[in-house]
């Protein structure tokens, strides 16, 4: 009888749970049913579905915004910028790692503790900085990417390495192996688990980053998020092109996530618990 | 690997490079600039603490600073309850778990900024229109007021980051082992007595993990401020991050604003050190 009713009770906290579930998506539905009204349909009612159903509003946004060039930008840009924190941080948490002297131990702790200083604090002498010797573009946006990316990245490959035997850096030594080709034949193909955590992590937070590309990009090489600002900004009030452009915005990171669900929620379980 | 090894330095020099020239130089600059009359390219003098005393007189600063305040501790609250309430949901015998998390965490994975023009369409459009046809008033106008602009970002806020603490929940839920709770519920322990118990004690880290998350979450959130009320009505719903930009790029008024970043650099360590020592001192008492 206990079972029966523990049954029942799942059962109801199931179905609370779904509703929930639908609740909690109802913000894209809106988003989407209004992308494909007429204006006039929106100012009819928000809530329905379309009476006069319309595909318009999609070519416009999808033109409006350059669709194609702010996703190459965004492609480019955070793709590159993973590329550069996955092998630069991966190399500096093995020799941090693999070195025990007090110094090394005073790097990492210099690392871990540039995390406390929020973007905000440094923004504007980096911006600064970053103009006065003319690289306020992509390449100065990557590389400051890496260097606000690089302390957790290290802080997690760090982590990563004690897991990894030093025998194997010694045997590889020994037969005569550099020790960038110990580190990159051995040791980066062990910590591939770690790095696409890393990845999973800094992607999300540089695909969506609006702050600092708008401070460092000029118009023509805007970001899918930097896009959409401008966008926004120039049809306020006109909701039915707004939300096309909102909904053509966001599907590749709902193409991304269907694809690497449970390495995206993997990654940032692992990523926020450490 | 020896520290006089020239391998070992090759190997830092990049993220060294990175770190010290994103971070730590303009770091030192902007603590340095904000005691001068820095204009963006120059410093002619010293001001002493002009600067600081100032921020301290501005209306318009500490009014950002206390809806700040006021938003993160309310945002701190809702977003640990939702997310150890979502966690609790889907971590029971049910099929349709994974479909949940999927769910509850997908706002995560999109920006602060699109989220925010999505919702500023729900409060000003769907709210409206709900408002009209069921004639409650207090769902039109939202965003044009202080009140309805900041409950809109806790709404916001709450909505979209709660996917994220369940995520850090259940990771210790799950590490709870499960005979454990078989033996609790043949002691005859009720659901209560067992989430009391035996559930919570074993989870009481993920607080600590998840206070400070979100807890700086909320004092750093820009985005979402800029998207959804963009500081209106009056630069009322204004947060510091906001107005410390508003102040540099907008104003122009490059070493005040930096004096302010200072401030809000104190104010971010201050938390989030608290949030370590106790976190290791937990960790001793246990």
């Amino acid at each position: 009888m206990q079972k029966d009713r523990e049954k029942r009770n799942t059962r109801l906290l199931e179905i609370f749970g779904l509703l929930l579930a639908l609740l909690w998506l109802s913000p894209f539905y809106l988003m989407i049913v209004n992308a494909f009204k007429t204006k006039r349909g929106i100012f009819e009612g928000v809530l329905g579905i379309p009476v006069e159903f319309t595909f318009e509003n999609f070519v416009n946004a999808f033109a409006e915004l350059e669709f194609l060039k702010s996703l190459f930008n965004s492609v480019l840009i955070t793709g590159l910028s993973i590329l550069i924190i996955i092998l630069f941080s991966s190399m500096a948490g093995y020799a941090l790692a693999r070195n025990k002297s007090k110094l090394s131990g005073i790097i990492f702790f210099v690392f871990v503790a540039a995390m406390l200083i929020p973007f905000q604090s440094v923004m504007i002498p980096l911006v600064a900085i970053f103009g006065q010797v003319d690289m306020l573009n992509a390449a100065g946006l990557i590389f400051m990417y890496l260097g606000f990316g690089c302390s957790l990245s290290i802080f997690l490959y760090h982590g990563a390495m004690t897991g990894i035997s030093k025998s194997l850096d010694e045997a590889a030594i020994i037969d005569g192996a550099s020790r960038f080709q110990t580190f990159w034949y051995i040791i980066f193909p062990l910590l591939k688990p770690i790095s696409v955590t890393v990845a999973i992590l800094n992607t999300i937070w540089i695909w969506n980053d609006y702050l600092l590309p708008s401070l460092v990009l000029s118009e023509a090489n805007a970001t899918i998020p930097l896009k959409m600002f401008y966008f926004f900004g120039q049809y306020t009030k006109q909701w039915h092109l707004a939300l096309a452009g909102l909904t053509i915005a966001i599907i590749p990171v709902i193409i991304g996530y269907f694809f690497a669900q449970k390495q995206i929620i993997d990654g940032v379980s692992e990523g926020a618990v450490k | 690997m020896r520290n006089r090894s020239l391998s070992f330095w090759l190997f830092l020099t990049p993220v060294i490079l990175g770190l010290g020239i994103v971070v730590v130089i303009p770091f030192v600059y902007g603590l340095i600039y904000s005691f001068t009359d820095w204009n963006g390219l120059t410093a002619n003098n010293f001001v002493g603490l002009e600067n600081y005393i100032k921020l301290f007189q501005e209306d318009e600063f500490m009014n950002s600073i206390w809806f700040t305040i006021k938003f993160a501790v309310i945002t701190v609250l809702l977003l640990n309850i939702f997310g150890l309430g979502l966690a609790l949901l889907v971590t029971r015998n049910m099929k349709t778990n994974n479909l949940m998390r999927t769910v509850f965490f997908m706002p995560n994975l999109i920006g602060g900024l699109i989220l925010g023009f999505i919702w500023q369409f729900i409060f000003i459009s769907v709210f409206g229109d709900i408002s009209g046809i069921t004639g409650i008033e207090g769902l039109s106008g939202w965003l044009s007021t202080t009140n309805t602009g900041f409950w809109g970002l806790v709404i916001l806020t709450s909505w979209q980051m709660a996917g994220y603490i369940m995520i850090i929940y259940i990771a210790y839920l799950e590490n709870v082992p499960k005979e454990l709770i078989e033996a609790s519920k043949i002691d005859g322990a009720n659901a209560v007595q067992r989430f009391k118990n035996v559930i919570f004690p074993l989870v009481a880290p993920a607080f600590t993990v998840s206070m400070f998350l979100t807890l700086s979450m909320s004092f750093k959130i820009y985005d979402q401020n800029l998207s959804l009320t963009n500081g209106g009505p009056f630069n009322s719903t204004q947060m510091v991050a906001m107005e410390i930009v508003r102040t540099a790029f907008s104003d122009r008024e490059m070493a005040y604003a930096q004096a302010k970043a200072v401030i809000f650099f104190l104010i971010v360590a201050v938390i989030s050190l608290t949030q370590v020592y106790y976190n290791k001192k937990r960790e001793v008492d246990v």
